[in-house]
C-alpha cells in the first residue's frame, strides 16, 4: 500500500515550469495582411503566405513587437536591442510552410519575472525568456478524415516561459492567473482561454526535498482552463510521486491532458522528438528595437496590478475588496476614477466607502444585467456623488441603496432623483424632535414600558419615526433625540 | 526581323508606331512554334495572354495614352518566378499544374512598364543545377551548339535569348544561376546586388542568396530590364530602400580611367586555353581603352564552394519543407500522413533536390547547426572582407564566368564535377554582390566566352560601364548561334 499523496509530499518536492502562449490583439496576422479573428468560417481567414505558396515572403507586423514589448517591460525583463526570428523545423499540416517562424536563441525578453499572488503572499517567479512567434493552424479529426484550419495559422504570439520555480498546482493555477490579468491589463491579449487565445503546457518535476538538481521532467500539453492547470498538474505530480516513491524512475515524456477523463496520456517519448533545426530566418532581418520604440512603451505603460494592490491596501481598503479591485484593470480605473472625484480622495473613509458601493451596488447590479464593468451605465462620477450624499447625511444609506437603483436604471443624477422623490434626510433637530415628540405622545403605554425597563421597545419607536418620515430621519440623530425624549 | 531587334529598339518602333506590338508578338510566337519544339527553352507559352497584352499596348497607343518603356517588348520568365494565373512550376513535378493565385513583383513591374510576358523558361528543378539537366520536364539545349548545355539553372532563359525566342528574360541567380548560362550561351547576364530586386514571387531555393536579374542580348537592353525591376519592396524584409540610379546614363563612359581589379585567385586554377585567351583579350582592351589594370587577391576563394553548399543546401531543405502535397501541388495518397508526405516527397522531387535535401538537413541537425551552418556564414563574412580590401584598390573586378565553355549533356558525371562549374560565380551571392556576366567572343569552335564582373554593394552602374566597353570592343556583335539564326 503505497502512502498518500500528503505523506509523499513530506519527502517530496514537486517543481513546476509553465511555457505559457498568449495571442497577441493585432488587427492582422504576424507576418502577412489576413485579418485575426476568431468564429470565422474555416480558411477565409489566409492568404498566399498563411497558405505557404512557393514565393511568398514573411513581413513581420510591428503591431505585435509593440506588444510583446509592454509585456516585456511590465516583467522587468531584460529587452534584447537585435533579436532574430528562427524557423522551427516540422511536419505537419497544420503547419504551411513546414516551419514556424519563432524565436531561438536570440529572444526578444529574457531575465523577467512575475509577481504572483498566492494565498496573502507574493511570490516572484522568474521569467526565463519572452520570444515573439506565430501560431499554427488546427486540424480536425472526423472519422478517418482530417480537415485543416489555417484561419488561426501565423497569429503573433507572445510565449512565456518560466524558471521551473512553482511548487504547486495552486501556484501553477496563480501563475495563470496573474499572467492572465497582467495581459489583459496591458490590453495585448483578449486571453479568453476558451478561445485559445492562452494556452499552457506545463513542465513537471519531483525531487527529494533539499536536493539541487531537478528530477526527469514530463511535459504536459493542452491545458486550457486555469482549473485543467491546477488538476493537470494536481494529477501529474500525483502521478510522479508514486512512481518515485516506490522507487521507480520518471520517463521523459510529453503528456496530453484529456480534460473529460480527468487524466493524462503519453503523446510521445524523448526517442520520439522532433529535432527543429533551428537556424535563423534569412526571410527576416534581425529585428530592431530602437529607443523611442522603447520610450513610447515606457511612456505609456499603466500602473501595474500589484503595485496597484499595494496601494489601495496602503490606503486602507480591505484585503479581498483590493484584490477584486485589480482583477481587472477596467475595474482598478473605475474605482480610481470614483474616488478622483471624491473629496477625500482613496484616503480613509472615501476609498473604503466607494469600495463597498462598487463591490455590492454596483458588480451586484452589473451581474444581475450580465454586464462588465466597462458596460457600466453609471458613470463613476456619478457612484462618487451618490456616496458624498449618503455620507454628508443629505440621504440614509438605505434611501442611498433605492436612488443608487433608480440612477443605475435610468442614467438620471442621484440628487435629481432625491430631489423628484423628497427623500433627503431629516437631519433639522427642531423639526425632528417634533416628530420624535409626536411619535412618543402617540403611544403613551409603550413609552411607560420603556421607561420601566423594557428596553426592546427602543427599536418599535425608531421604526414608528421612520415610519412617520417615510424613512428620512437621520437616523443618529433620531436614535440621540428618542433617547433624550424617552428619559433613557 | 523584328525577333533580333534588341529591347530598346522593339519599344522605340512600338512607340513610334512603326508596328504594333501585336506583329511583333504573333511573329514572336510564329518563331517559338517553330525553334522551341527543337531548343527546348520554355515550359509554358501564353499566347493567348500575350495577344491580349499586345493589344492593349497598340490600343493605348492608339489613344495616345503614355507607353511605359517595355511596351511591347517580349519577355520570357524562368519559370520558378510566380505568374498570376500561368502556370508556375520551377522545373519540378511537384508543383506540376500549380497556377498560382499571384503575382511577383519583378513581373508585376515588367508588366507595368508594358513588357509582354511570352511564358515560362526551363531551368534546373528549383534553380539547383548547371545545365538545365536537372528539369523534370525537358531538356534544353545550347543554341550555339545542340549537343551542349545551355547552362542553368537558367538555361531556358539564356536559351531563349540567344535563340531570338524573345526580346529579353529574367532569370534567377543563386550561385551564378543567371551568370554560367549567360556566358554558355554567348549573351549579357546580370544577378543585381543582394536585396535590389523584391524576392516576393520567386520560388525561393536558398533565401539568404537567391536574386532575381535580366539576361539580355546587350548591354543597354540588360541596364533598361534591370532599371525596371529594381526598387524597394515592402512585401520582402530583405529588400533595400535605396534609390535606385539611371543604369543607362554610363554606358557611354567607356573605360577609360576604371580600375579594373584581377583577383589572382580566378586565374591560377585549370582555365580552359580559349576561356583564358578570350579573357587575355578582353584584359588588353580594357587597357588599350585606358582602363587601369590591377592585380587583387581574394585569399577565401577557395572557401566559397564548401560554404555554398552549406549554406545553400540548408536554406532550401527548409524551404522545400511546404511541398508536402496538403495545400497545392502533387499529391499521392496513402492511408496515414507520414506514408504520404514521404510518398508525395519521393515522387515529386528529383535526385539532385533530394541531395540537397538531405545534404542541408543535415547541416542544421541539432548540435551540428555550430560547425556547419554557423561556420559557413562566418566564412561568408571573410569572404565578404576579402571583396572590400580589394574594392580599395579597384572599381570592378573581371575574372571569367566560368572554368570552361559550355559541355556537353552528360558530360558532368558526379555532382561534384557540376558543382563545380559555379566555381567563380559563387562568392558573388556570398557575398551579395552584383555580378554580371557579359560575351568576350567565341573559341574557335564558336562557343561563346562570358567575361564576369563584379562590383561593389550597389554599384551596378560601373558593373554596366564596364560590360559595355568589353562588349563594345570584344562582344559578339551581330554574330548569332548558327543553328538558331
Amino acid at each position: 500500500m503505497s502512502r498518500s499523496v500528503p505523506q509523499m509530499l513530506e519527502d517530496w518536492e514537486p517543481v513546476i515550469g509553465l511555457e505559457v502562449h498568449v495571442q497577441l490583439a493585432t488587427r492582422t496576422k504576424a507576418f502577412s495582411p489576413s485579418a485575426v479573428h476568431f468564429g470565422e468560417p474555416p480558411n477565409s481567414l489566409t492568404d498566399p503566405l498563411v497558405l505557404g505558396m512557393p514565393g511568398t515572403l514573411p513581413v513581420f507586423n510591428k503591431l505585435a513587437l509593440e506588444l510583446a514589448l509592454k509585456l516585456g517591460v511590465a516583467t522587468s525583463s531584460k529587452i534584447r536591442a537585435r533579436s532574430r526570428f528562427a524557423r522551427k523545423q516540422y511536419f505537419y499540416p497544420d503547419l504551411p510552410k513546414g516551419y514556424q517562424i519563432s524565436q531561438y536563441d536570440e529572444p526578444l525578453c529574457e531575465h523577467g519575472h512575475l509577481d504572483v499572488l498566492v494565498g496573502t503572499t507574493v511570490k516572484r517567479v522568474r521569467l526565463t525568456r519572452i520570444h515573439l512567434e506565430e501560431d499554427a493552424g488546427k486540424n480536425t479529426h472526423v472519422g478517418a478524415v482530417s480537415h485543416v484550419d489555417l484561419n488561426r495559422a501565423g497569429v503573433p504570439l507572445v510565449e512565456v516561459v518560466s524558471e521551473p520555480e512553482l511548487s504547486s498546482a495552486e501556484e501553477a493555477a496563480e501563475f495563470m492567473r496573474s499572467l492572465h490579468r497582467l495581459v489583459r491589463w496591458l490590453e495585448i491579449s483578449e486571453a479568453d482561454m476558451e478561445k485559445g487565445q492562452l494556452r499552457c503546457d506545463a513542465n513537471v518535476s519531483v525531487r527529494l526535498r533539499g536536493e539541487d538538481r531537478l528530477g526527469q521532467r514530463t511535459e504536459l500539453k493542452n491545458i486550457n482552463s486555469f482549473r485543467f492547470v491546477q488538476n493537470a498538474v494536481e494529477h501529474e505530480i500525483a502521478r510522479q510521486l508514486r512512481i518515485v516513491d516506490d522507487g521507480g524512475r520518471i520517463e521523459r515524456e510529453t503528456r496530453l491532458w484529456d480534460a473529460d477523463a480527468g487524466q493524462s496520456a503519453p503523446m510521445r517519448s524523448k526517442e520520439e522528438a522532433n529535432d527543429y533545426r533551428y537556424f535563423p530566418d534569412p526571410d527576416l532581418p534581425p529585428l530592431v528595437v530602437d529607443g523611442s520604440t522603447m520610450g513610447t512603451i515606457l511612456h505609456a505603460l499603466p500602473e501595474l496590478p500589484l503595485p496597484r494592490f499595494e496601494r489601495y491596501q496602503t490606503a486602507g481598503i480591505a484585503r479581498d475588496d483590493a484584490r477584486t479591485l485589480i482583477s481587472d484593470r477596467a475595474m482598478a480605473d473605475y474605482f480610481d476614477a470614483a474616488c478622483l472625484a471624491h473629496p477625500a480622495g482613496h484616503a480613509g473613509h472615501g476609498g473604503r466607502t466607494i469600495a463597498n458601493w462598487m463591490l455590492t451596488e454596483l458588480l451586484g447590479a452589473l451581474n444581475t444585467d450580465g454586464k462588465d464593468i466597462r458596460e457600466s451605465p453609471m458613470a463613476a462620477e456619478t457612484l462618487s456623488a451618490l456616496v458624498v450624499l449618503v455620507e454628508d447625511g443629505t440621504i440614509s444609506g438605505k434611501i442611498g441603496k433605492e436612488i443608487f437603483a433608480e440612477s443605475y436604471k435610468t442614467g438620471e443624477a442621484p440628487l435629481a432623483i432625491i430631489d423628484r422623490r423628497d427623500v433627503r434626510q431629516i437631519s433639522d433637530e427642531p423639526a425632528l424632535w417634533e416628530i420624535i415628540d409626536n411619535v412618543v405622545k402617540a403611544s403613551p403605554k409603550q413609552a411607560e414600558a420603556y421607561a420601566a425597563g423594557k428596553d426592546g421597545l427602543f427599536g418599535f419607536f425608531v421604526g414608528a419615526v421612520m415610519k412617520a418620515t417615510n424613512s428620512r430621519a437621520n437616523p443618529v440623530m433620531t436614535t440621540d433625540l428618542l433617547k433624550k425624549r424617552l428619559g433613557r | 526581323m523584328s525577333e533580333w531587334w534588341s529591347v530598346v529598339e522593339t519599344a522605340r518602333r512600338i512607340a513610334d508606331g512603326e508596328v504594333t506590338a501585336f506583329r511583333v508578338v504573333e511573329d514572336m510566337l510564329v518563331r517559338i512554334t517553330r525553334v522551341d519544339r527543337d531548343l527546348g527553352a520554355y515550359l509554358e507559352i501564353d499566347g493567348d495572354g500575350a495577344r491580349t497584352a499586345a493589344n492593349e499596348i497598340d490600343r493605348k497607343r492608339k489613344a495616345g495614352e503614355k507607353l511605359g518603356p517595355l511596351a511591347g517588348v517580349p519577355i520570357a520568365l524562368k519559370d520558378n518566378l510566380v505568374t498570376k494565373g500561368i502556370v508556375t512550376t520551377a522545373g519540378s513535378k511537384i508543383l506540376a499544374g500549380w497556377v498560382p493565385p499571384y503575382e511577383g513583383t519583378a513581373v508585376e513591374k515588367l508588366r507595368a512598364a508594358g513588357a509582354v510576358i511570352l511564358g515560362k523558361t526551363n531551368l534546373d528543378e528549383f534553380g539547383m543545377g548547371s545545365s538545365t539537366e536537372r528539369s523534370a520536364f525537358k531538356k534544353t539545349k545550347n543554341p550555339w551548339d545542340s549537343s551542349r548545355v545551355p547552362g542553368g539553372s537558367s538555361g531556358g532563359s539564356a536559351a531563349a535569348v540567344a535563340a531570338g525566342l524573345c526580346a529579353a528574360s529574367l532569370g534567377t541567380d543563386t550561385g551564378g544561376s543567371i551568370r554560367q548560362p549567360a556566358a554558355f550561351s554567348g549573351v549579357v547576364g546580370i544577378k543585381p546586388t543582394y536585396g535590389r530586386v523584391s524576392r516576393w514571387g520567386v520560388v525561393a531555393f536558398a533565401s539568404s542568396l537567391d536574386q532575381v536579374g535580366p539576361l539580355a542580348r546587350t548591354v543597354g537592353d540588360a541596364a533598361l530590364i534591370l532599371q525596371t525591376i529594381c526598387g524597394h519592396d515592402p512585401r520582402d524584409a530583405t529588400s533595400l530602400d535605396v534609390p535606385v540610379p539611371d543604369f543607362s546614363a554610363a554606358l557611354a563612359a567607356g573605360a577609360r580611367g576604371l580600375r579594373v581589379g584581377l583577383p589572382k585567385e580566378y586565374f591560377a586554377g585549370e582555365l580552359e586555353e580559349h576561356v583564358r585567351a578570350a579573357l587575355d583579350r578582353t584584359i588588353a582592351a580594357l587597357r588599350d581603352q585606358g582602363a587601369e589594370i590591377v592585380e587583387v587577391s581574394l585569399p577565401h576563394t577557395h572557401l566559397a564552394l564548401p560554404a555554398y553548399y552549406i549554406v545553400a543546401p540548408a536554406e532550401a531543405s527548409s524551404n522545400l519543407a511546404r511541398y508536402d502535397g496538403i495545400r497545392y501541388g502533387l499529391r499521392v495518397e496513402a492511408p496515414d500522413l507520414l506514408t504520404q508526405y514521404s510518398k508525395t516527397r519521393g515522387a515529386g522531387f528529383g535526385p539532385e533536390v533530394k541531395r540537397r535535401i538531405m545534404l542541408g538537413t543535415y547541416a542544421l541537425r541539432s548540435g551540428y547547426y555550430d560547425a556547419y551552418y554557423k561556420k559557413a556564414q562566418q566564412i561568408r563574412t571573410l569572404i565578404k572582407r576579402d571583396f572590400d580590401a580589394a574594392f580599395e584598390s579597384c572599381d570592378v573586378l573581371l575574372t571569367p564566368t566560368t572554368p570552361t565553355t559550355a559541355f556537353r549533356f552528360g558530360a558532368k558525371a558526379t555532382p561534384l564535377d557540376m558543382y563545380l562549374a559555379d566555381v567563380f560565380t559563387l562568392s558573388c551571392n556570398l557575398a551579395g554582390l552584383p555580378g554580371m556576366s557579359v560575351p568576350c567572343g567565341l573559341t574557335p569552335e564558336g562557343l561563346p566566352v562570358g567575361a564576369q564582373l563584379l562590383g561593389k554593394p550597389l554599384d551596378e552602374v560601373t558593373l554596366l560601364r564596364a560590360g559595355a566597353a568589353i562588349e563594345a570592343a570584344v562582344g559578339l556583335g551581330d554574330r548569332r548561334p548558327g543553328g538558331f539564326a
